[in-house]
């Protein structure tokens, strides 16, 4: 089952690398993390996802990742009410005879075209990981050429 | 101040006595105003001993002990005493010089990532890039690595911030928002537990080396007695409740005694205080205690729930909560059956040993109790000689077995001892060892000689890796793959470090052997030649239920 945990920490240099280290100790991958820092500049903000087949082993490295002192909280949103989204940036094929096409896709997964060049566009949306699988599934039919996405940020209320 | 000024001012208002370590290029700033400081240091032969010296010191006086080490090689000898402290939740300090930090990721001379190499081993670690957080940080390091469940701290100071000059503060309050232990017991928890505990018919307790971090050797015994219950220490936990005590059962798990083994197996309450559920303690996980429910008290919650399904876990110091858990518990259990079922497997299933006439390492053991009736420190190295020591000394009182548990350091008993010994001066210390662990760490003997620490190393000598060649014998057809050992003449070579050397070859001299040891005001190595191929027994096979031992057993 995949896992959102979010992590208040101390924002330090070797604080990513400590809470890296629980998960890759394990043999545990992290599919996506998010960073920033928050309203006060002594903390970050950290979203990790993560596949856990154990969900006894997961337990175990969320009372790790409290016990580490530069971490000041650590949750898990998957039980929680929240709300996540993602931001993918995407080069696609553009050509001015599927451009009808592509908007009415775009229109429909609330991306939008923020750049064109000769034959590429440059599209972002923002959405959860639901909508942004089906809108990746759309664009490929018009050819992806690249793409780039944030991990997932969530917050809960 | 320089940076090398506020180090030192800070262990000293820290309150340490001693520092043991070993001078090198990028601590020279620390050296030169230690020179004259007036701490007391004990120059090691090598970093690793400095390490288990904190470590045993440590364990010896519950203060936290402190180390340092040059960069690079320095800091990475450090390290094996390092995860060894931490696998025991020891507080200790360990101090590493750094290059200047303008050279740090340059591949430089004695260079290492030691806050890298030192993440998964301590509990916290730092890396001092501006003198002005110095103080502060060695202000949390010590408080971090004695509060909670206790561990090292590693401080990296590059010898650059040592030279820096900065005004010396002293920060008064400390305020770690991510590092708040917990210390009392939910009260809910603990109404649920005295419960349990007043239901039960069979209850054991089970005790770790949390009791004696935290100083709950009392309640634990008060508790013992009220409810009147059985109990068993972990290897970590032997001292921490009265091995002579009749409801002591000594040692449980692998080379534990069988009837504290088939007491847990039995019980229909374990009661954890301070200890893990280790795999050495539990065997075979899915057949351990099936009837029992569990009431788990434990300071760290990474602990709990880890191996086995918990009843009623209680975060928090075991001290606390062992008095807490007095308090609440009204009506006592009737165990009086229980008891006597405990007395009649006591009786059948003593430990044991043949008496051949020739030297059994147990009864090398047996004479040293004899001789000190547990009014002594006992240091062990690993394997055979210190299963050994837990099974025939008898440790009446906390701090008084010193054991590397977790990590099973061979060649952690000699420098734990000097560490010990420096720490309790009044007491007289011995490590027993064996042949191979005590060469692993046998340069110490000049640091023992030339500090005059007067320390007893009875090497029970079987010319073998003892614990490794029982495996072999018993699970690998006697296919002694590089087990036996060449050793030294022990006798010359502590000699020619001016310690004293004392062969015993024959039953008789065991005990006058001990005896002149004591009485010999200098460190002494007895080299007793034992017999090559005794086993310990009881044994529980790797992976086997523990109450399917084998050997020992009438």
């Amino acid at each position: 089952m995949r896992h959102t945990i979010s992590i208040l920490v101390e924002n330090k240099f070797g604080v990513l690398a400590r809470i890296a280290g629980l998960f890759s100790a394990r043999g545990y991958n992290i599919a996506s993390l998010a960073v920033s820092e928050t309203l006060d500049p002594g903390i970050s903000y950290m979203t990790m996802v993560v596949e856990a087949e154990d969900e006894k082993i997961l337990e175990q490295i969320k009372k790790q990742l409290n016990k580490l002192i530069d971490v000041i909280t650590a949750t898990d949103f998957t039980k929680k009410e929240h709300v996540d989204r993602e931001l993918v940036l995407v080069k696609v094929t553009y050509s001015p005879a599927a451009k009808d096409k592509l908007e009415s896709v775009l229109k429909k997964y609330v991306g939008k075209v923020i750049q064109h060049k000769g034959d590429t566009a440059i599209i972002e949306a923002v959405a959860d990981q639901e909508q942004i699988r089906k809108l990746l599934e759309e664009l490929g039919k018009f050819g992806i050429k690249e793409l780039v996405r944030t991990g997932r940020l969530a917050i809960a209320y | 101040m320089t940076g090398a000024q506020i180090l030192l001012e800070c262990l000293k208002r820290e309150g340490v006595e001693v520092m043991f370590g070993y001078p090198g290029g990028q601590v020279l700033p620390i050296f030169d105003k230690l020179y004259d400081f007036g701490l007391k240091f004990i120059l090691v032969r090598h970093e690793q001993g400095a390490a288990h010296a904190a470590d045993g010191y440590a364990r010896a006086t519950g203060k936290p002990g402190v180390c340092i080490a040059t960069s690079g090689p320095g800091a990475t000898n450090l390290t094996t005493g390092i995860a060894n402290a931490y696998m025991d939740s020891i507080p200790m300090v360990a101090i590493t010089g750094q290059v200047k930090t303008f050279l740090i990721g340059n591949d430089a001379f004695q260079e290492a990532d030691v806050t890298g190499i030192t993440r998964p081993i301590t509990k916290h670690n730092y890396l001092v890039k501006d003198v002005r957080d110095l103080a502060r940080i060695v202000r949390e390091a010590f408080y971090i690595a004695s509060t909670g469940r206790p561990g090292p701290v590693l401080i990296d100071i590059p010898s650059d911030v040592q030279l820096a000059d900065t005004e010396f503060i002293w920060p008064k309050e400390l305020d770690i928002r991510g590092y708040k232990p917990v210390i009392f017991g939910h009260p809910g928890q603990i109404k649920k537990a005295a419960k349990l505990i007043s239901d039960a018919h069979k209850p054991i307790i089970y005790a770790g080396g949390g009791v004696i971090t935290s100083g709950a050797h009392q309640e634990l015994k008060a508790l013992a007695e009220r409810i009147q219950a059985p109990v068993v220490m972990t290897m970590m936990g032997l001292g921490g409740f009265d091995g002579t005590h009749p409801l002591s059962l000594g040692m449980l798990g692998m080379h534990g005694t069988a009837f504290a083994n088939f007491a847990i197996m039995n019980a229909d309450l374990i009661i954890a205080v301070g200890a893990r559920f280790d795999d050495r303690v539990t065997g075979r996980l899915d057949a351990f205690a099936r009837k029992a429910k569990i009431i788990h008290i434990d300071i760290d919650p990474s602990s709990i729930a880890k191996n086995v399904e918990v009843d009623i876990p209680i975060v928090g110091d075991a001290k606390n909560i062992l008095g807490q858990l007095l308090e609440e518990i009204k009506k006592t259990p009737d165990t009086a059956q229980w008891l006597e079922t405990i007395e009649d497997w006591k009786r059948k299933h003593p430990l044991r040993y043949k008496d051949d006439g020739k030297i059994k390492p147990q009864y090398v053991i047996e004479q040293l109790y004899e001789l000190t009736k547990g009014d002594a420190i006992i240091t062990t190295e690993v394997g055979q000689n210190q299963m050994w020591a837990t099974q025939w000394y008898k440790y009446t009182s906390p701090r008084t077995f010193i054991s590397s548990g977790g990590l099973g350091t061979m060649g952690f008993g000699f420098p734990a001892a000097m560490g010990a010994k420096i720490g309790c001066p009044e007491s007289q210390v011995f490590d027993i060892a064996g042949d191979g662990s005590i060469q692993m760490n046998i340069q110490e003997l000049a640091t023992c000689v030339c500090n005059k620490i007067n320390v007893k190393v009875l090497i029970l000598n079987n010319g073998y890796l003892g614990m490794v060649r029982q495996w072999q014998e018993l699970f690998y057809k006697k296919r002694y793959s590089y087990t036996s050992l060449y050793n030294p003449d022990f006798v010359r070579l502590a000699e020619s470090y001016g310690a004293a050397g004392i062969r015993v070859t024959k039953k008789e001299e065991v005990r006058p052997a001990i005896e002149k040891a004591i009485a010999i005001d200098n460190t002494v190595f007895i080299d007793f030649h034992i017999e090559p191929e005794e086993n310990v027994y009881p044994m529980v096979p790797a992976g086997e239920a523990i109450d399917k031992m084998i050997g020992g057993l009438a």
